[in-house]
This record gives C-alpha cells, structure tokens and sequence, in this order.
C-alpha cells in the first residue's frame, strides 16, 4: 500500500515586543528568574490585563505579509486549564473571532513551488517555564516568559512531506524576521512549532486520525519528529492497529515521540469570551498605516529581480532569504554593478565566506560598499576575476579595500600589448612540445599555454589578451 | 451631634475649624470598633498604629493647607480590596495570611484624597453571598438585631456604617452586594454604572458584574464618596474614559425650573410591575409604597414600567457568574500566595487539596456550577444562552428610560432574615437578590437608602435604578427624600 | 437535565476541587436544585438575540509598548508558600 502523509503546523511565534502583551514587564530573554514577572504575570488577586498596542500591530503586519484577512473586529478568550507555568489558571488567546484569517505562504521544495494556506493567526500569551532539576523532587517555576505575547500561526493540512512542512517553517522564520515581528531565534524558543501529522492511503480524501507533536523548536527536530512518526503511525496501521489521537511530545535524544502523559486527561478548556478584554477593534486606518510602513516583501522582491534585473529564478529566491540579504545585494547594485555579477559574487564567494566564518550577512567583514569597490575593478579590466577572489580574501581578511590591495600587492591586470607579446613570445619558445602537440590537433595544448602565460605573469595578464596573442602567433 | 451620627461634611467642617484632628476622630472610631466588634463582627482586619499614622498624615497635610473634604476622615474597606501592607483576605481561608503587596486604584484615590484606612471589613468569601454567613472569618451580625443577617456580601462594610463603627466604608456589588446589605442595615449605598471605579486591585468575583461603590449614612455622603472613588484608570481595560464628574453637584436643586416645596416636579419614576408582585413581603411593600408617595409629593410623577425579562435575571445570572468566577478563582492554585494544603501527594493531589481545604462550601458551589457550564457541550444551552437573555434584560431597560427617568422600587424582597434561615437552600438564598441582580447585568447605577422598618423593626430599602452614568441625578433624588425623611439618620439601638 | 455522581466528579476535578463521596453526594442534589432554577431560562426564545458579554458597549483601549515594571519578585514572593532560588517550588511536573 502506497501511503501519503497529510501535515499541519501551527507556529507559536514569540512577537518582538518590549513589553508583555497585558503587562509591563520586559520581555528581554535571559532574565534572573521571576525578575520579569511583574504583579500581572504571576496574577495576583485583583490585578487586570490591559493590550499592547505593539503586538497588535504585529499581527496586522503579518496578516498583511500573506494577504489574508485582517479582522476588524476580534475576541479574546479564556482558555482554562491548570498547570503551575499558566499564573491565571487560564490562558488568554483568541478562539472564535481571531485577529487574522486565511492568507498564504508560497513555499519551494525539490519538487518545485507550493501554495500552503493559512487557516489563521491568532494573538494570545506565552506561558511560563517548569524547571525540572532537582529541587528535592520538586519543580522550580519561572514565570519570566509568562505574558510574552505569541502569534499562533495555523496552516491548513497542505503539506504531504517533512520536506514540505520544513520548507514552509523556513519561509514563515524568513517572513516574521521579514516583517520584523519576531526575532526568529529558535535556541530561545522565539519560534517553535507542533505539528499534526496524520498517514491516509494514495488517493484517499479522507483525513486519518491525526496526532499533535509538541516542542519542536528546530528544523532538523521538525523533520525528525514527522519522519518518526509517519514510520509509527504507518507501522501501526499496517499491522492491524489504529491511530489514536493524542499529543505527543518529540524526544531528540532518542529520535522519537512519545505520548504526553500530562495532556492524556481529557482536556475541556471551557474557552469563553475573557470578561476583563473588550472586543479588539483594528481600524481601516490602522490597517493603512501598517500597509505602508511595510518593507518590500519577498515575494514582490523576487519578481523584481526576475523581471527587472533578468535574474534566474533561483538567484531571486537565494537573495530574498532575508531582508538583509536582499538589501546587501541591492546596496552593490546600487552602486552600478551589474545585477548577475552582484548576485553571483553575494551567492558564491560572499555565502561562502559567510558560512565559513558562521557570520551573518549584516556582520560581513566586507561591506556592500566595499564589494561593490572590488566589482568595478573587474569590470574594468584592472583585475581578472581570478585576481579578485584573493583580493577579496585580502578584503576578509581585514587588509583594507580592494584599491588598496590592488596597489599594494601590484595586482594591477598587465593589459600593454608589448609586455605580454614578450611573456608569450617566452613561453612558446620554453615549450616547443606543447606547440607541436597543438599544430597536431590537440586542443588540450592551448590551455595548457594560456596557463603558462597566466603564471609568468603572476596572473595579472588580461587573459582575453593572452588568448588572443597566442592565437595569433600560432597560427603565424 | 455626636461624632459618630456626623455626616462626612459635617466632620470635614469640624476638622478644617480644628474642633478635632483626624487623629482623635480615627482614635474614637478606633475604640468603637474595640468595642463593639467581637459582638459583630464587621471587622477582619484593624491596624490602629498604621491608621493613626495616616491620621497624623492627614493632620499635617490639612495644617499645610491642602486638604481635601475626605483628609483625615476614616473610611473601613471590605477586605476585597487590595491595600498594600495589609493582610486582603477576600473573606476566605485562601488568603488568610495573604499580605497584599500592592494597592487597588480604590485605594489609591482614598489615599490620594488623605482619608484614613480605618480597617478592612468582613464579607461573604469571594463576594459570594447575600447573608455574609459564607466568610472564613464567621458572620457578621446585624446591628438592629444579632440573631439577624447582615445581608451581603458587604456586610462588615454594611454593619460597620450601620453601628457607626467608621462614617463611612466601600463595598462591591455584582449582583447586589452593596444595595441588599445596605438597605438590610437600614444606610445608604450605591453601586455605580459598569466601569466607573476602577477594579484594579479588587478581587474579581464574576468580572463583567463587579463594581465597587460606597457605603455612608446618606446620599450627600455617597456622592462625596464617588468623587473620590470614581474616575478612569489605565490599567482596568473596562474602565471608562471619561470626563471627571462632580456626583455633588446636582444635591441642591435637581430637576431645573421645579418649586422649591415640590423639588423633584417634572422627574417620571418608572415601578417596574415585576417588583411588585408574588415574593415581596407585604411589610417591605408597604414602607416602599410609603417612601413613593413621599416622593410623589415632592413633585415626582410615578408609572408602571415593563421589565418582562427581569424574572430570567435570577437565572442568566447564576450562569454568569458562576462561569465568570470558576475562571477567576483559578489563580487561588497554592502556587504563588496563597493558601497550600499541609499534606499532598502529586501537583494534582496538591492543587485539588489545597483549593477544597481554602475555599468554603459556597465558593466550590459557584466554582462546579461555573465550570459545568462552561464545559464541552454545555456552554450553548447555559453561557450562550444567559448572555442572551442578559441582552434582553437591558434592552428591556433601555426601554423603560425612554419613558422614565428613574426606576423606583423595593432593594429587597424581605427585610433582613435569621441566621441559617436559608443556608439549606441555595436557591431561597440566590432569590434574595432578585431586585438587585438585573441592574448589575445591564451594567446600570443602582442605589439604596433607607425607608422605613418593617417586621421586627428591621430596615427595608428602596432601591433607585438609574440610567447609565446618572448616578448624579440618583443621588439628588435620594437626597431629596432624605431631606424630608429621617429613616437615614436612625441608628441602632446601642450604638 | 440531572448530573450524575459521576459528572460532579468530572467537574470537580477539571475545577482541582478535592470532594469526598459524601461531598460529590451533597453536591449533586444542591447543584440539581440549582440547576432547576436555571433551567427557566430555555422556555424564552432568544433567536437573532445578540449574547451580551460585557456591561459596555465598548471596545478595547490599548497601552503603548513600553516596559514599566520593574523587578518586585522579593516582595512578591515573601507571600509564596514556598520558594527557593527566586522559583516557585511545585510538585513535581510530569510532561
Ligand atoms: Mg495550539
Ligand atoms: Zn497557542
């Protein structure tokens, strides 16, 4: 039997405020220990929610971003339960009025591009920590993170592969860092992501008996986690067995999930419109003013480069990974360099260096500016493309720009006719074997001459010109 | 006159003449509360060194020259309210011990206006009751007879103006528990339009119904009292932002263009038929019928007003708030203040312990009926259902003030009853507030004064609705009645 | 409707409320009691009625993002009933 799996994700994005969402504590990582739970996080008797205007605004700046549709009316809601990391005994979220509904997120995987949609984008706060070392069999609880204010992002069953879902968690991180309403940094849990995964046979129209996955807070986790649990869920089927519905919880050290024993009892979160929150208004105004304090999305971005700047499609989406990205490229061609050479030096030695250094592109040693420096000299003809790759390690490296280098190393391209003629004249005459191999026929020979031309003169030779000459010569 | 029979601008006067300090007058109150609360009750909580240090607080200020008419005058809050440094025990175990770190905005503005915090008064646990037999901290008595309730839930603060135990006390009233109290002790009390006062810093019962208010002797005092406790705060998403208002404004002359023997000429008070009828006991009847036609002769007309959905009130509210609270008294878990069993086993065997030990009977009665409710399945049929017929009330309201400017009628349906006479029957005991609830679902101003006695010498109320934010206006009314009445100004015997 | 014995226990522990049998008994009957009062609320018609969730037809005041609470976590937790290292000691968690 042929199986294909259905997957969902719902994304808790932690929203870049500086304060809470009801409160007025910090909400910086990293804390002592309750030192940012102020008298409304660890809700004390008497003490009232009241809304952050900033993680409202977020929202709206992500139901924008994927075009969906942006409540102009919305509800919060209380979502009960116990546990000791939840102050209130209930959580505040939204549930049947969210702020944000619908919309899309286009994702690309080896099998091409994807539409996934969005069911909706809901607004509600983030609970605190159990911390489980061992305090003489006790747990130790942090309520620094309780009323962090978190954008719940739901998708529709679209994905059919942990490829897909990991491919759309990567755009939806590339687009809240886009739009500048969550950091994205997952080591800090500011984006985490259950997953619903459930198997139906090839061809099927119905949907199997999903199961949730909690805590996956990296890509590589998002993978593993559906892998596993695609295996079980087809193993189980297979043999006979049925799917129950549960939540499970992904273990990274063993690589797989198992059943969370704490969420077994039957939850009945009695949601109900939260008596201290008046309905939520978003106004058409407001909505405006967001729409244009927006950046440039990615997707408009892509079908600029595209259609502007005659990129292929692949270097328009490796550009537009991130804002930064894209606006380093655009500051080198900016600076007149044209947009394939500017892509393919951001790309390749730029990515590259990057990588090896393990540095973001806004920490990169060389500046837009001072890429777009050593770019005009290729262009013209002070220095090959060859030269520029040590150039641009000397650039790394800290050494200074790219004339400065050019100077100081007299890297300086030899274009006088008379100087190379004399290298080429040199040459043929120290190696008259490759001269008879290339008059017999063999093509291979000619390069192997360009090579020596290049090294006697250290690289520096135009290398059209020393093609060009030998050419010449040879055929005199 | 006696201090403790003094209107508040009549101690204002005698304290900005220095015929007194605020130190002797909150001294005095102090000794009267010595000695006549182990009988009642009224009283959780004093603190006499920390209320005579803001006696002399607000002597020095009013010698600075920037005195208020409340500097230096002793206030008692129902032990509802959060007041920094002093033990908020909301009437229950759960918070015996419970030290507030922080202040309400009540609390607050009382402060800010140099009033004295004369001690935190007993209630019903949770504001859940109408008789204030539920406290942790045992009844409180009726000072115009012990073996009766004192209503509630704010009877401390109730009995405490009552026995002139403090010229005046705040209280909170989400179905009735300023009105029903005040008017079983025979004062003066008000509960404000929804959103008015502030609720920070107030223990929430059923949030969307509570509303704190004032208790005193007499409509004049209330209204000094709403200036101070009235009045925007940021950090209550449902207060309101409004302009400040004076409440005393209107106490001289409140219908414009009226004679001076007829002052209420021109105003149309509205008897809504379902407050009248089977369930009000006839001698509660008769003292309202008196009062209305006191007010009839000072002018006002009177005419019968349809509130068809008001029989449900009962009802939708014993869904509300039931709900509402199941929710808000979550946060009671032995987590983070608060009251821990002794003994448990797992997180779950800890919570369940700790919260079935420090909440009494009543409370786990809402908190089981708010959750099934709530619960998968239910909510259609109750929640949705109760906030439905919630509509219907006020819209039946909305009618009524199209034609009247005023709902007149009884705070009551029986004047106060016998210890234990209803503890049996929760559903006898809920019934008790059937005037007072449906005020509290519309969100609108209701108030209390005193008019009259009836079986055993017990007080009956009569109870004013008002429409929303005409509390000023209700206020004049009163004070118009209470100009030619002086059922306000009996005191219990003994005290 | 009636609740079952059993549904009071249900709710009884949703709402981490311990009861006895004898309790969830007394329970019972007082919550029917109650419930029967309740009930009157299904013979009005309430059809196109919109539910009434707040007091105020109002809608919902923002607070600018900005950080005005400072670190009270001493004062706070001299009210815990236990604390060690600046945490809140429950028993155990269990995910
Ligand atoms: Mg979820
Ligand atoms: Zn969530």
């Amino acid at each position: 039997m042929q199986w294909e799996t259905v997957i969902g994700l719902e994304v808790h994005a932690q929203l870049s405020t500086r304060s809470k969402i009801f409160s007025g504590a910090s909400t910086a990582f990293g804390a002592a220990p309750n030192t940012q739970a102020c008298a409304v996080d660890i809700a004390l008797p008497g003490v009232l929610p009241v809304l952050n205007r900033g993680a409202v605004e977020r929202a709206i700046r992500f139901g924008l971003a994927i075009g969906a549709k942006v409540n102009r009316t919305s509800i919060f809601a209380r979502k009960n339960y116990f546990y000791p990391d939840l102050p209130k005994g209930y959580q505040i979220s939204q549930y049947e009025q969210p702020i944000v509904e619908g919309g899309a997120i286009r994702i690309v995987t080896r099998g091409g591009e994807k539409t996934v949609r969005l069911t909706r984008a809901h607004l509600e706060e983030d609970a605190g920590k159990s911390l489980h070392e061992d305090f003489h069999g006790m747990s130790g609880i942090d309520l620094n993170r309780a009323g962090t204010p978190l954008l719940e992002i739901v998708s529709e069953p679209d994905m059919r592969s942990s490829e897909e879902a990991v491919a759309y968690a990567r755009a939806l991180h590339a687009l809240v860092r886009w739009i500048d309403i969550c950091d994205g940094n997952m080591q800090e849990g500011s984006l985490r992501a259950d997953a619903n995964v459930s198997v139906r046979p090839l061809g099927s129209d119905v949907l199997g008996t999903r199961c949730e996955i909690k805590n996956l807070n990296s890509f590589r986790f998002l993978e593993r986690a559906i892998e596993y649990e695609v295996r079980r869920q087809i193993g189980i089927i297979e043999d006979g067995g049925r799917i129950v519905q549960e939540t499970r919880l992904y273990d990274p050290d063993r690589d797989e999930t198992r059943s969370m024993r704490s969420k077994e009892e039957a939850h009945d979160y009695r949601y109900f419109p939260d008596p201290d929150l008046l309905p939520l208004a978003v106004s058409e105004k407001w909505i405006d003013e967001v729409r244009a304090g927006l950046p440039e999305l990615p997707e408009a971005k892509r079908a600029r480069y595209e259609r502007e700047w005659g990129l292929p499609a692949y270097d328009a989406l490796t550009l537009t990974a991130s804002r930064e990205l894209a606006s380093y490229f655009e500051d080198v061609v900016g600076a007149g360099i044209e947009p394939k050479l500017a892509a393919n030096w951001v790309m390749g030695d730029v990515a590259a260096a990057l990588n090896r250094s393990d540095l973001d592109i806004a920490a990169s040693p060389v500046s837009s500016a001072a890429l777009a420096g050593l770019l005009a000299r290729i262009r013209d003809n002070t220095i090959s493309g060859k030269i520029a790759k040590d150039v641009f390690d000397a650039m790394w490296a800290g050494e200074g720009g790219a004339d400065e280098i050019i100077e100081k190393r007299g890297l300086r391209q030899i274009t006088d006719a008379s100087a190379i003629e004399k290298l080429v004249d040199d040459v043929l005459a120290a190696n008259p074997k490759s001269v008879e191999e290339f008059r017999a026929g063999k093509e291979k020979a000619f390069n192997a001459l360009v090579g020596q031309v290049m090294k006697a003169s250290r690289g520096k030779a135009n290398p059209a010109a020393v093609n060009e000459l030998l050419k010449k010569k040879l055929a005199g | 006159m006696s201090l403790e029979n003094s209107s508040l601008r009549e101690l204002a006067a005698a304290l900005a003449a220095k015929q007194l300090s605020s130190v002797e007058l909150t001294q005095r109150f102090l000794d009267r509360i010595a000695a006549a609360n182990p009988a009642l009750n009224a009283f959780v909580t004093t603190d006499p060194e920390r209320s005579l240090a803001q006696a002399r607080a607000a002597d020095a200020r009013r010698a600075r020259g920037d005195a208020t008419p409340l500097t230096g005058i002793p206030i008692a809050h129902k032990d509802i309210w959060c007041a920094k440094g002093w033990r908020t025990t909301c009437g229950s175990r759960m918070l015996a011990n419970f030290a507030s770190p922080y202040d309400a905005h009540v609390v607050e503005r009382f402060d800010a206006a140099g009033a004295v915090l004369l001690g935190k008064c007993n209630m019903d646990e949770f504001a859940m009751g109408s008789s204030n037999e539920t406290s942790w901290f045992g009844p409180v008595k009726n000072p115009w007879n012990p073996a009766f309730v004192p209503g509630g839930s704010s009877g401390g603060s109730a009995a405490a103006v009552a026995a002139r135990l403090a010229p005046a006390a705040t209280g909170t009233d989400t179905g009735g528990s300023i009105r029903q109290p005040a008017a079983l002790c025979g004062i003066s009390g008000l509960k404000p339009t929804y959103g008015v006062v502030s609720r920070y810093g107030m223990i929430a019962f059923a949030s969307s119904l509570d509303q704190g208010g004032p208790f005193a002797k007499s409509a004049e005092d209330l209204a000094l009292l709403l200036n101070a406790m009235a009045g925007f705060d940021a950090r209550d998403s449902t207060s309101l932002d409004r302009a400040p208002e004076d409440y005393t404004r209107l106490l001289a002359a409140p219908v414009p263009g009226a004679p001076a023997d007829r002052p209420l000429a021109g105003l149309r008070i509205g008897l809504p038929r379902q407050y009248f009828g089977a369930g009000l006991a006839p001698d509660v009847a008769e003292a309202v019928e008196t009062a209305l036609a006191e007010l009839r002769r000072l002018g006002a007309a009177t005419s019968e007003v349809d509130l068809p959905a008001s029989d449900l009130a009962v009802p939708a509210y014993y869904v509300i708030a039931p709900a509402e609270a199941s929710s808000n008294l979550s946060r009671f878990d032995g987590v983070r203040y608060g009251h821990r069993a002794a003994e448990y086993g797992d997180l779950v065997d800890m919570y369940c312990r700790s919260r079935a030990e420090g909440f009494g009977a009543e409370v786990k009665r809402r908190i089981l009926i708010g959750t099934y409710v709530l619960s998968h399945g239910y909510y259609d049929a109750y929640y949705l259902k109760a906030q439905k017929i919630r509509r219907l009330i006020a819209e039946d309201y909305a009618r009524a003030f199209a034609q009247v400017d005023v709902i007149a009628g009884p705070t009551s349906p029986t004047v106060a009853f016998e210890f234990g006479a209803k503890t049996a029957d929760p559903v006898q005991m809920y019934l008790n507030d059937i005037y007072t609830i449906p005020a509290n679902l519309a969100g609108l101003p209701g108030l209390s004064i005193p008019a009259g006695f009836g079986a055993g010498g017990l007080p009956v109320g009569l109870q004013l609705v008002g429409n929303y934010f005409d509390e000023a206006r209700m206020l004049a009314i009163a004070h118009q009645y209470q100009h030619v009445t002086d059922w306000h100004r009996r005191a219990p015997a003994g005290y | 409707m009636s609740l079952s014995l059993d549904e009071v226990k249900r709710i009884a522990l949703l709402a981490r409320i311990a009861v006895s049998e004898g309790e969830a008994a007394a329970a019972r009957d007082q919550l029917n009691g109650i419930f029967a009062m309740i009930e009157a609320m299904q013979k009005v018609d309430t059809a196109g009625v919109e539910p009434m969730a707040h007091a105020q037809d109002v809608m919902l005041r923002l607070r600018e993002d900005e950080v005005t609470e400072p670190d009270r976590h001493a004062l706070f937790q001299s009210v815990a009933p236990q604390v060690q290292d600046g945490l809140y000691l429950v028993p155990k968690v269990i995910e």
